[in-house]
């Protein structure tokens, strides 16, 4: 589904990536984990288009498309959802208007009509009761006003809805505690299926107890550092990521 | 050296206004009080005239188009049919209010709601009530103005005869919304000058909504005042609507008088208007009070927007808060000017002002200016204006959905303006605005 081949970018004069390969299939999740300043973050914005990076190398193909040649909007269209570290505040916007314009961008690029007004909120009130969301919620303004958990349940929330074929969670656990975390993984899991591929970025192991990887990746300044299975994760919590720098090191 | 005596006669038309209010002398039936008053105005207006650009007050904002012409009064009242359509394009939809409505500065009382007023509220037309109940008007009348703007507010208090008088007794919640309505049509151009007087009692609450509406193309020159003294402990909602024909000038000024703990709430929104001025001078003179001025103007054509605010904290613990935010296309031009005084008195003053600014065209044109002068020193008081563009992270996060370029700055700006009507509580206003909102700045 997603093929990443020897991928650069830069951020003004730095080069953040510098020669990622990964292979993502249909049904798979993969954890993309590393130290802070790693490219992790970087990895999951250049992959859905956030302007400010410049790509100086490499490819991604996503189902036969160049990923890379797409707009923001049309990679959205094409199947991929970033649940964003910091989701955005837009006051003004009503959450259920921003859903409803969203999930009818995606169902025209599909030769669909526009979704029915009754449907919809069927659809959306199920998808609520999933991520235990106060229906309140839809008139209020997009993440105006919402904790930083109830943000992040509204990033699975919002893919819940639009059913991408590629997820990319960037730091989707980062100021959760256990009760949120518990809830956005279970929305995450739910979405889990033969025909769609999930990439994790996070810092830490704690996701991954809940939303359990089948492949885990180690990053560090800028390239793939380590694959392996999910024993990995465990490998990095007890060992932290100072051993990379050593190995760094030891490369050099 | 020798000078040549001239008599030329004066730039603008001060000297017929002048007249107009002499000749009104002998037939006057009114009270002593008032006769002078107009009197002195009319002096003021001779000796001052009307500002120009080389008035920093009106820096940027050239009234000569105004200045120029005495407007007359309108004589002859418009057809029924444009009546009816205007009457029609002026009401709120599900708005349940009492009504008192205003056609070309005169009261109508045959389109007004004004019986079943609950007890402790009186509302009446100004020109019945000066004779009716002289002494009340008297003593409302020029109270809660301490400033004045130049040749208007003088043209006002010479000219004003009729316009909204709301008093609101002590303790009494108003359960229904006030509403002000001003209707413009007439055969030729016109000019009106209304005075609107309110009072609200200590401890009395009440949500008053004034609105401006023009037939389309009608040229005409409105000249309000609207005067607003709340008592201590007082909770006033006011919201301005400023629909005017695209071919009229809207000269207001809005004062408001403040008591200890007052509570007053406004959002001004200017949609209309060729040449537009507001004033918003507010004085808090008593403790405690919280006084919020919002404001949003949608300037395009040629037209031209200006709000002046001037809030004057004279007492300690007061807070204001004030969010103009206007979008200006084709070469619409806005201006903002909004100063705080802090006096030495006014301690624990929390002043917030911010104006933002979208500029729609290469050709738009916005002059903005913070004016504080703070005199005492334990204070909070900030003030910033942004000039800009739409948010780029905000634009992100919905091309990351799908949603089109396009698309996304459609959403953006109507919801950098829907940010001001939402913070109306009259729902039925804020819903009504809303869809005239959708109307200019539509999002599908």
């Amino acid at each position: 589904m997603l093929q990443i081949t020897n991928l650069q970018a830069r951020v003004d004069d730095k080069p953040i990536l510098k020669g990622i390969n990964l292979t993502v299939r249909a049904g798979e999740v993969h954890a993309i984990m590393g130290p802070n300043g790693s490219g992790k973050s970087t990895l999951a914005h250049v992959l859905a288009g956030k302007g400010g990076y410049e790509v100086t190398g490499g490819s991604v193909d996503f189902d036969g498309k160049d990923l890379l040649e797409l707009d923001p909007e049309e990679r959205a269209r094409e199947g991929v959802f970033l649940a964003f570290q910091y989701p955005v505040e837009i006051p003004g916007v009503s959450n259920s208007y921003f859903l409803k314009a969203a999930l009818n961008a995606v169902r025209k690029h599909r030769g669909e009509s526009d979704v029915d007004a009754i449907e919809f909120i069927k659809m959306v009130k199920a998808k609520m009761k999933l991520l235990k969301m106060d229906q309140a919620f839809l008139s209020r303004s997009v993440n105006q006003g919402f904790s930083g958990g109830e943000k992040k349940r509204n990033e699975i929330f919002q893919m819940a809805v639009l059913e991408p074929r590629l997820a990319l969670l960037d730091e989707t656990d980062s100021g959760l505690d256990i009760d949120a975390l518990k809830i956005v993984a279970e929305g995450v899991n739910a979405l889990r299926s033969p025909e769609r591929a999930t990439v994790l970025v996070t810092h830490y192991q704690r996701l991954l107890n809940y939303i359990v990887p089948d492949f885990v990746h180690v990053l560090s300044d800028g390239k793939i550092v380590r694959s392996g299975g999910k024993e990995l994760a465990h490998e990095l919590e007890a060992k932290g990521y100072g051993w990379l720098e050593q190995e760094a090191v030891a490369r050099a | 050296m020798s000078i040549t005596a001239t008599q030329t006669a004066s730039p603008d038309a001060r000297d017929a206004y002048v007249s107009r209010v002499e000749a009104a002398r002998g037939r006057s039936i009114e009270p002593a009080w008032l006769t002078s008053r107009r009197a002195a105005a009319a002096q003021t207006l001779q000796a001052e005239g009307f500002p120009t650009t080389r008035d920093e007050e009106f820096r940027y904002t050239n009234v000569s188009p105004i200045a120029a012409q005495a407007y007359p009064a309108a004589d002859v009242p418009p057809a029924r049919a444009s009546l009816d359509a205007l009457r029609a394009e002026a009401t709120v939809p599900g708005l349940d209010a009492h009504e008192i409505v205003f056609v070309n500065g005169r009261f109508a009382p045959e389109l007004s709601a004004i019986d079943g007023l609950p007890a402790g509220v009186r509302l009446a037309n100004l020109a019945s009530s000066i004779g009716a109940d002289g002494a009340l008007i008297e003593s409302l009348w020029g109270k809660a103005i301490k400033f004045h703007m130049k040749g208007f507010t003088a043209l006002n208090t010479a000219l004003a005869h009729d316009g909204a008088v709301l008093v609101v007794d002590p303790e009494v919640v108003v359960e229904r919304p006030i509403h002000f309505v001003f209707l413009s049509s007439a055969p030729a151009a016109f000019g009106a000058h209304v005075r609107n007087l309110v009072r609200i009692g200590h401890h009395a609450q009440v949500r008053i909504v004034e609105s401006y509406v023009g037939e389309a193309g009608q040229e005409y020159f409105t000249n309000a005042i609207t005067e607003v003294i709340g008592a201590d402990e007082s909770k006033v909602e006011y919201c301005r609507v400023q629909r005017e024909s695209k071919a009229a000038h809207h000269v207001s000024g809005t004062h408001l008088h403040l008591g200890r703990g007052a509570v007053f709430a406004s959002e001004s929104v200017s949609l209309g208007g060729a040449i537009v001025r507001n004033d918003v001078n507010a004085v808090l003179d008593a403790e405690g009070i919280s006084c919020t001025v919002n404001g949003l103007y949608l300037v395009d054509g040629d037209r031209l927007v200006d709000n002046h605010t001037t809030i004057d904290h004279a007492k300690p613990r007061c807070e204001s808060h004030e969010l103009y935010k206007g979008i200006l296309d084709d070469r619409g031009k806005g201006v903002f000017n909004g100063k705080i005084f802090v006096r030495e008195d006014a301690q624990k003053t929390d002043a917030k002002q911010t104006n933002k600014i979208m500029l729609l065209s290469d050709d738009a044109t916005i002059d903005t200016k913070p004016q504080l002068e703070i005199f005492a020193d334990d204070v909070k008081c900030t003030h910033g204006a942004t000039i800009g563009q739409l948010d780029e992270t905000q634009k992100f996060y919905l091309k990351s959905r799908g949603i089109g370029e396009e698309h996304a700055r459609a959403i953006l700006l109507h919801a950098f303006a829907a940010d001001i009507v939402e913070r109306i509580e009259v729902e039925a206003l804020r819903t009504h605005l809303e869809r005239l909102l959708l109307e200019r700045l539509p999002i599908d």
